[in-house]
């Protein structure tokens, strides 16, 4: 077991030094996988950054709720305070009929026009802000169906659409990344395939020695499956300094296009998790593309 | 040991290499295989090895019949022949130590035994101490040294050699199969394949003749002089591990 252990330790290391020894063919390979491996990555940052900035924008649309006429202050408070401590609502802002003419009048500059009335026009009206997490489509309706049916609300004013066609968007967008994704993933395997496919058939007379002195196929098959682990791994780093690059340099324009939106949304990198996906991707493409490769071309080498 | 019975071998382009070949080899004896190129020794050494397989016949190999080994098992196979070359086919871009290793690594030896065993059968060949050599470094006749050294390391029960001496002077020659006839003395089976019958004729060692691919002359041991005059142990002054 230890044995057995510390020959595979030294393949790892051996297929690495090997691999250093062919500098520029290797650094190729990795460059090719990496990109490869970016595009995919690059749009997952794209519809995991537009989710997170269209999470901040649903919250920033609020539920406007008038009251019926005439409900009096008092009643209008009572209806904000039971709105308020529902579990889907963060914030219930109150704006009475009178301070809502107070501000009409100095703002609209129909102050004259608005004296000759008889009494305010204006209804009382809440300001509903939605609390975190319940900003899906479905729970804004199932909110605004439940205020409507309080007495005293009149009219509920709430614009989902947009947010539905975002989230439309979106969803298409995470399909694409799933097929885009795979097809890209068949790219690696392919690059793979076929440097390891050169690399056998370089290492041609090495492997008849290694079959007549009684190597098993899968011992000769041991040091192409970690070369194309290592080919993997190196491209997964790659893309990971891909997609750092693509966004270091995108992150100044586009802090820039929501401070004019009056957002603070900041670009996101890949997290822990999206790491780790990445890596384990590139790994486990690398090792499957070397897998099939060697499969198929060692059979063909027998010694004569 | 090894045991020919009846049979054939037929390369795919119709070239009869073996017909009707029959002959037997007792576990323990040193069999030099003659006869001119084309006459078949080397296809019989490759059926023995499993290189290739007979078209007809039996073939039994340290009480395997080859018929019965499926391809996965060739490897397995091979590990209880050790097989030395004309050209050697050593990696050169290794030491010598990695080459004579391989057969050690492959059947998963631990390391320190590896080491030990390495160093062993340099010793026996007479080329201890160049382990960090690489096969460039040496010359022809150390070269085939190293390719038997490598072909012994797993201590095989059955060696075979084809044309081992071909790239070598006189001299040399007789140093490597002296190298044979000590592990023939520990009691391993061993088969040599050569053309050069003054140098065979030199060693009291039974002698099959093959041509066309049968058997055309069996010289048993006893009736074979040897000219008496090469002591294996004197020749490389070393003695021979037991």
């Amino acid at each position: 077991m230890t044995a057995w252990l510390t020959r595979h330790v030294q393949t790892l290391i051996g297929s690495l030094g090997r691999l250093a020894r062919h500098k520029l063919a290797t650094a190729l390979t990795i460059l090719v996988i990496g990109v490869a491996l970016a595009l995919p990555a690059c749009l997952y940052l794209l519809v995991s950054n537009a989710q997170l900035a269209s999470g901040g924008w649903t919250r920033a649309v609020d539920l406007t709720v008038f009251l019926k006429q005439p409900t009096s202050p008092e009643e209008a408070r009572r209806t904000a305070d039971r709105i308020g401590q529902r579990h889907d609502v963060a914030q219930v802002q109150l704006i009475l009929a009178s301070e809502a003419l107070k501000e009409f009048r100095r703002d609209s500059g129909f102050g004259e026009a608005i004296e000759a009335l008889n009494e305010n026009p204006l209804p009382h009206t809440l300001v509903v802000r939605p609390a975190e997490g319940y900003t899906s489509p479905e729970h804004l309706d199932a909110l605004a169906e439940d205020l409507k049916s309080l007495p005293s609300v009149d009219v509920v004013q709430l614009d989902t659409e947009w947010v539905q066609r975002l989230n439309a968007i979106l969803d298409a967008l995470r399909r694409g990344l799933l097929l885009f994704g795979a097809v890209l993933g068949l790219g690696v395997m392919v690059v793979v395939g076929n440097t390891i496919r050169l690399d056998i058939q370089n290492r041609r007379d090495e492997i008849e020695v290694t079959k007549l002195v009684g190597g098993s196929d899968a011992f000769v098959r041991r040091p192409f499956l970690y070369n194309g682990v290592w080919y993997g791994l190196g491209g997964a780093a790659m893309a990971w300094i891909i997609t750092f690059v693509v966004l270091a340099v995108l992150q100044e324009p586009i802090a820039r296009i929501s401070l004019l939106y009056g957002s603070e949304f900041k670009l996101s990198g890949l997290d822990s998790k999206a790491t780790l996906t990445l890596i384990l991707a590139g790994v486990g493409l690398g090792w499957l593309g070397s897998y099939v490769s060697s499969t198929r071309h060692l059979r063909a080498i027998e010694p004569r | 040991m090894i045991r020919v019975d009846h049979v054939y071998k037929r390369y795919p382009n119709g070239r009869e290499a073996l017909s009707d070949l029959t002959l037997q080899v007792q576990s323990g004896e040193m069999v030099f295989l003659t006869g001119h190129s084309g006459a078949g020794k080397s296809t019989l050494l490759k059926l023995i090895a499993l290189i290739e397989r007979p078209t007809r016949g039996q073939l039994i190999v340290n009480g395997q019949n080859v018929a019965g080994v499926s391809r996965s098992k060739v490897p397995a196979f091979r590990r209880q022949i050790g097989m030395v070359f004309q050209d050697h086919k050593l990696l050169h871009d290794r030491t010598i130590f990695d080459n004579v290793a391989l057969p050690l690594i492959i059947a998963g030896v631990g390391t320190r035994e590896i080491g030990k065993r390495v160093r062993a059968a340099l010793d026996q060949v007479g080329l201890l101490g160049r382990e960090q050599s690489v096969p460039l470094e040496l010359s022809a006749g150390e070269q085939q040294r190293v390719g038997i050294a490598r072909a012994v390391v797993s201590k095989p029960p059955i060696l075979i050699a084809d044309e081992p001496t071909g790239n070598l002077d006189p001299e040399l020659s007789l140093e490597v199969m002296n190298i044979f006839r000590r592990f023939n003395e520990v009691g391993v089976t061993v088969l040599v394949a050569s053309h050069d019958v003054h140098l065979l004729e030199r060693f009291p060692i039974r002698r099959i003749r093959l041509d066309s691919g049968r058997v055309s002359g069996d010289v048993p041991a006893a009736a074979a002089k040897g000219s008496g005059l090469f002591d294996p142990g004197k020749l490389l002054g070393s003695e021979v591990a037991p």
